[in-house]
């Protein structure tokens, strides 16, 4: 199979998602709103940077780009094909999960070499030397031993475990690795191993990264493009250098305001948002921000912001020119 | 006057397989903020609780001093423990909900402490309760009064925490990790927010994280604690500028900061990871990951000074 280069490796196109929540006893049942005409490209080998606050729908993204759900709307395709029409084993070839969880995302009872070797036995094209010897190399790869292939997840540290999982997903040699929150559950020590594992595979292997962080500086480091997200929507996508040095959204700028650099001296900045949360059951009208929008208009309550685009992204506010 | 916290020599252990703190000592004077910072399963938490006499069933603690403002903390018995707590120590955790009962209002829940202590009436209670929620920057206090834990959201329920331990006007506020479970913004927020209460109300804090960003923003002092003992403690300007224990340099390297690392290059890291520490352990519980270890880093390692008030756990010269 040869592609061609100038297709984009993921591609959305107004995509909506919303869950259906049961309202308990006498509620009425509510609409998480998880989705809200997302539409972007990632290019082959580009890593793109996904960040925003818990429960803004990062996580629904990712399930939707593997897959695992359907949009309510929308087109999503993984290196020009629909990932709707592919069957499982053409999509496992095509792309692959990391999740932030090492703990859960293993099988407790499987040995380490079972756990990596399961997306090969998945194909069913693959005989049992070809297996033991991809296992063998892709355990090489990530750094772990021989000796560690005949654990079992329990007996792995964090760190450990986040190669397995690496390792499980690298096995099929996929071309997009969608990371979500990969280093959360893991001591700063260990992740930067594992942030400098993930960056030399995607240079060796040429790999396109979908990766979720609620860490700007994690971001910062590995990404090529940033995506902001905010009840459902992007709200700013640029270039990483652009959007770390201008940012244009109030909500982009509210997150970097935020974090701590190891500068002592500096004191905790002021973010400027009030004590309310956004509740995605219940999206506020105009700009879903104003609630929380230090910047705010009057006209930010009724007015829906367009897109205005910028070069490699866009901005979604009223009041950027 | 002696400080208002001091720790000496602390041991923690659970039954006889666990040591989980092995001779930890700090003080915290009033007026600072004291981080106590490192990676996950050091024993952060176990000294905070041993403070607090706290710890699990089946866990016991020993130390050569425990004492707060001047009084032996060693020889309370359990009801004069329960006393200071909540009222001159009070504690946050990094789960509220571990201190917040889901039955009771909040309301209910901060004027109890109040009541109890202090024995104020309903209504005093009531009142400084809305008055430290509007403190804590809680925009409608009388609605959140009446509501239920499960009602407010994460960063809501940690303001709460806060200032229902605020309620006694306490004079030591221990907080385990006050803001790992929140947003960036909202941890900001709080952070912000627990630096100017300690400021106003002149307490004394032993803030503990893993996070190196909240430590150069809030502590006035940290300790850098590893495998159960504090193995470098200084002023903050002077441990970032100046680290000496090879543990903490390798974490300062650790940690990515924007605009100050290329793309293309790898971060700092420190190889393998922490190991078990059983008791009878001896030497450096960082020597199987230190690039400088030697035989001699086996055997008891010497405390030492490189400045006035900069300690650290290493046989390597200042
Ligand atoms: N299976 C589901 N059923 C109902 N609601 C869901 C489901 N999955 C997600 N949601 C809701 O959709 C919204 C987006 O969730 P999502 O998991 O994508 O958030 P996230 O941005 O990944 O958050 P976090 O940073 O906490 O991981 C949330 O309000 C969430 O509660
Ligand atoms: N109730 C308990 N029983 C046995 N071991 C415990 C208990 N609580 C903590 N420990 C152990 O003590 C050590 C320190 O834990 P803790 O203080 O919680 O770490 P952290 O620095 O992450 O807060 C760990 O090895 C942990 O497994
Ligand atoms: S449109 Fe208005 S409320 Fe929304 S981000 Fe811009 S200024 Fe803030
Ligand atoms: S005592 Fe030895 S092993 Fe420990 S930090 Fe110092 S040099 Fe490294
Ligand atoms: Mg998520
Ligand atoms: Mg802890």
């Amino acid at each position: 199979m040869t592609l061609s280069a100038s297709l984009p490796a993921i591609e959305l196109k107004g995509v909506h998602k919303t869950f259906r929540v049961k309202g308990g006893l006498l509620g009425k049942d509510r609409h998480v709103v998880a989705c809200d005409d997302v539409s972007f490209a990632v290019p082959q080998g580009g890593v793109l940077g996904l960040v925003g606050e818990s429960g803004c729908g990062k996580s629904t993204l990712a399930r939707l780009i593997l897959g695992l759900f359907d949009p309510a709307a929308g087109e999503i395709a993984v290196e020009g094909q629909r990932v709707a029409d592919m069957d499982r084993k053409a999509r496992a070839r095509l792309i692959q999960p990391v999740f932030q969880d090492p703990f859960s995302s293993l099988n407790p009872l499987a040995r380490v070499r079972d756990i990596v070797a399961m997306p090969l036995k998945a194909q069913n094209s693959f005989d049992r030397g070809e297996i033991a010897r991809r296992v063998d190399e892709m355990l090489a790869r990530v750094g772990l031993t021989t000796e560690m292939g005949a654990r079992l997840p329990t007996e792995l540290s964090g760190g450990q475990r986040q190669r397995v999982a690496i390792a499980r997903a690298l096995v099929l040699r996929p071309r997009i690795v969608v990371c979500d929150e990969p280093t959360s559950a893991l001591d700063v020590s260990v992740q930067a191993q594992i942030l400098n594992l993930l960056a030399e595979l995607r240079r060796e292997l040429g790999l396109t990264y979908l990766f979720i962080s609620h860490n700007l500086a994690v971001v910062e480091h590995v990404a090529s493009e940033v995506a902001v997200m905010y009840l459902g929507r992007i709200v700013e996508r640029r270039p990483t250098q652009a959007l770390f040095h201008q940012p244009e959204h109030p909500y982009t700028k509210a997150l970097l305001a935020s974090v701590l650099t190891p500068e002592p001296g500096l004191g905790v900045p002021d973010v400027g948002l009030g004590d309310v949360l956004p509740d995605p059951a219940n999206i506020p009208p105009g700009c879903r921000f104003h609630p929380r929008c230090p910047v705010a208009e009057p006209r930010c309550s009724s007015e829906t912001p367009p897109l205005k685009p910028r070069a490699g992204g866009g901005v979604e506010c009223l009041l950027v020119p | 006057m002696s400080a208002l916290l001091e720790v000496e020599q602390l041991e923690v252990g659970f039954g006889s397989r666990t040591s989980a703190v092995r001779g930890t000592s700090l003080t915290v004077e009033r007026g600072e903020t004291h981080c106590l910072v490192g990676e996950s399963g050091c024993g952060k938490s176990v000294t905070a609780l041993a403070i607090m006499n706290l710890l699990a069933r089946g866990g016991y603690r020993r130390a050569r001093r425990l004492s707060f403002q001047g009084n032996d903390l060693l020889k309370l018995d359990d009801r004069g423990m329960a006393r200071l707590r909540g009222n001159a120590m009070a504690m946050i955790f990094q789960e509220p909900m571990t201190s917040l009962n889901p039955a009771y209002t909040v309301g209910s829940q901060m004027t109890e402490v109040l009541r109890r202590h202090k024995g104020a009436s309903q209504r005093a209670a009531t009142d400084r309760a809305a008055d430290l929620l509007a403190r804590v920057g809680i925009t409608a206090p009388g609605l959140r009064l009446g509501q239920f834990p499960h009602q407010l959201s994460g960063g809501l329920r940690q303001r709460v925490m806060i200032a229902m331990a605020l309620m006694c006007d306490p004079q030591l506020l221990i907080a385990d990790e006050p803001t790992t479970a929140l947003d960036v913004t909202v941890q900001a927020q709080i952070l912000r927010l627990l630096a100017e209460l300690q400021r106003d109300l002149g307490l004394g804090m032993l803030l503990i994280t893993h996070d190196l960003g909240i430590v150069a923003r809030v502590a006035t002092r940290v300790s850098v604690m590893y495998a159960g003992e504090v193995v470098e403690s200084a002023a903050t300007a002077q441990l970032f500028a100046d680290p000496k224990h090879p543990y903490t340099q390798g974490l300062l390297r650790c940690v990515p900061v924007p605009g100050k690392q290329r793309q293309d290059e790898p971060l700092g890291s420190i190889p393998g990871t922490v190991p078990r520490i059983d008791p009878g352990f001896e030497g450096c519980g960082f020597r199987e990951r230190c690039t400088f270890a030697d035989a001699s880093c086996a055997h008891a390692v010497p405390q030492q000074t490189a400045a006035p008030g900069h300690d650290y756990l290493c046989r390597l010269a200042p």
